[in-house]
């Protein structure tokens, strides 16, 4: 018999109560800088790996603070560390020490273990 | 000088214009269609930037305004208008004849109706509300649900009713956002336990200090910034409020229940404004305001001679900004008489 190729698509809501937001209260405990983001995308901008890869920590901040951990796991990784994104933030955000956080952070909760 | 000048309208702009025109000498009369002068501000606890009372500032205008030279008629409002060689004469509801060298337009605006956005339920979910029933539940110091219990989460749609091209309001009310930021403070302050939402298109905060009270609300009370416009609020099944929105920032749709929604009702020209617009043949923009016959160096006076602009009848306002611009609608006046005597 033929396959019709129908599948069910994901929802692409976020939905608020629903979503965990347990690593971004770890990074803003310890770095409360973080709420001060103005989702300007300075730091995007001028970020050497986001240039060659889809790595955003505008996105990712994001992606965080809704609970959308599962996109970030992976593409936190790909950060170099090297602080750039910390010398043009205009709201004075530690975003380097956000990137190593959010790396513990994935560490300490096993759902989301590295 | 026995000039006698007409101030149409009783709130910031009106009672600023009639203590200054006082001041210089001028006979004034005041006239206010709600029983109490004070105008908008009367439904206001606390005022941005600051949060400083809303009634130091009511003070100092009655204040301004106790002057023997100023006649305070409340309640009553202009029916008629004519211009004649001498002048002007006006008529009030309650047949009170004035006679006017110069009249003083400062009819302010009108909060928007929340209820012509529908989509966002106000007057059909008791736990809608506007801005400024908001802040009558700071003024009685209590934050309440329909039901009596405290809200837990809490939001606030920025540009209900500006910004709007489905409601006919194309321009920017300015101060709904700053508005929000400092309810949203408050909301924090009174519920501690409380989580904060602003929904907003743009973050426009234009003027003095409102840049710093926003990352204040970031900062020192956790509020949560999240960019885009409300489509719709609907009540589930155990009377929370279900809100759509695409979060643009995430580039995702977002649905969040909360518990209570704030609107943040903008400002639209005043109903009596826009009838005394019509019955003189004073001009108004596009957005429905009076238009100034210079934007930017005659922004009070009026197409008739002897009429002058003060405050928001002639676009949206902060407090600050409509003091000055009453004050320079006083300044016109005395020029006015100068140059008529010469």
């Amino acid at each position: 018999m033929d396959k019709f190729g129908f599948t069910i698509s994901k929802g692409r809501q976020i939905d608020w109560e629903a979503n965990n937001r347990e690593i971004v209260d770890f990074i803003i405990e310890r770095e409360p800088s973080l709420k001060s983001c103005i989702e300007c995308g300075g730091c995007s901008a001028t970020c050497t790996t986001g240039n060659f890869t889809s790595f955003s920590l505008r996105e990712i901040h994001i992606l965080l603070k809704r609970g959308e951990n599962e996109p970030v796991r992976d593409i936190i990784k790909h950060c170099m560390l090297c602080g750039k994104c910390s010398l043009v933030c205009p709201r004075g955000v530690n975003t380097r020490n956000v990137v190593f956080l959010a790396r513990q952070a994935f560490k300490k909760y096993d759902s989301y273990a590295v | 000088m026995n000039k006698h000048i007409v101030v149409i309208g009783g709130g910031t702009a009106g009672m600023e214009a009639a203590g200054q025109l006082a001041q210089a000498g001028f006979a004034v009369s005041l006239v206010e269609k709600e029983k109490e002068t004070g105008g908008h501000l009367n439904d206001w606890y606390k005022l941005f930037p600051d949060r400083r009372n809303s009634s130091e500032v009511r003070d100092y205008l009655k204040n301004k305004v106790s002057s023997k030279n100023i006649e305070i008629l409340t309640g009553t409002y202009i029916e008629k208008l004519h211009s004649n060689k001498d002048g002007f004469l006006l008529s009030t509801r309650d047949g009170t004849e004035l006679k006017a060298d110069a009249i003083v337009v400062a009819t302010g605006f009108d909060l928007f109706k929340s209820s012509r956005k529908e989509e966002y339920g106000y007057g059909i979910y008791d736990n809608v509300i506007t801005s400024k029933d908001l802040e009558a539940m700071f003024s009685k110091g209590e934050i309440t649900l329909n039901n009596g219990n405290s809200p837990k989460m809490i939001g606030f749609v920025h540009c209900v009713g500006s910004r709007d091209e489905k409601v006919g309001n194309f321009y920017c009310s300015k101060l709904c956002c700053v508005t929000a930021v400092k309810q949203a403070i408050e909301v924090r302050e009174h519920l501690p336990e409380s989580r904060v939402f602003c929904f907003y298109m743009d973050m426009r905060m234009g003027g003095a200090h409102y840049e710093e009270l926003y990352r204040e609300a970031q900062e020192a009370w956790g509020v949560n910034f999240i960019r885009g416009k409300v489509s719709e609020i609907s009540e589930s099944i155990n009377n929370k409020l279900v809100v759509k929105i695409e979060d643009t920032l995430a580039g995702r749709p977002l649905k969040i229940e909360l518990d209570m929604m704030v609107l943040m009702a903008g400002m639209e020209m005043s109903e009596g404004g826009s009838k005394i617009a019509e019955q003189t043949g004073l001009k108004t923009g596009e957005n429905r305001f009076f238009s100034p016959e210079d934007h930017h160096y005659a922004n009070n006076i009026s197409n008739i001679k002897g009429i002058f602009y003060a405050g928001t009848c002639t676009a949206p306002m902060n407090i600050t900004e409509t003091i000055s611009h009453a004050r320079s609608a006083v300044s016109e006046v005395i020029n006015y008489f100068n140059n008529s005597r010469a």
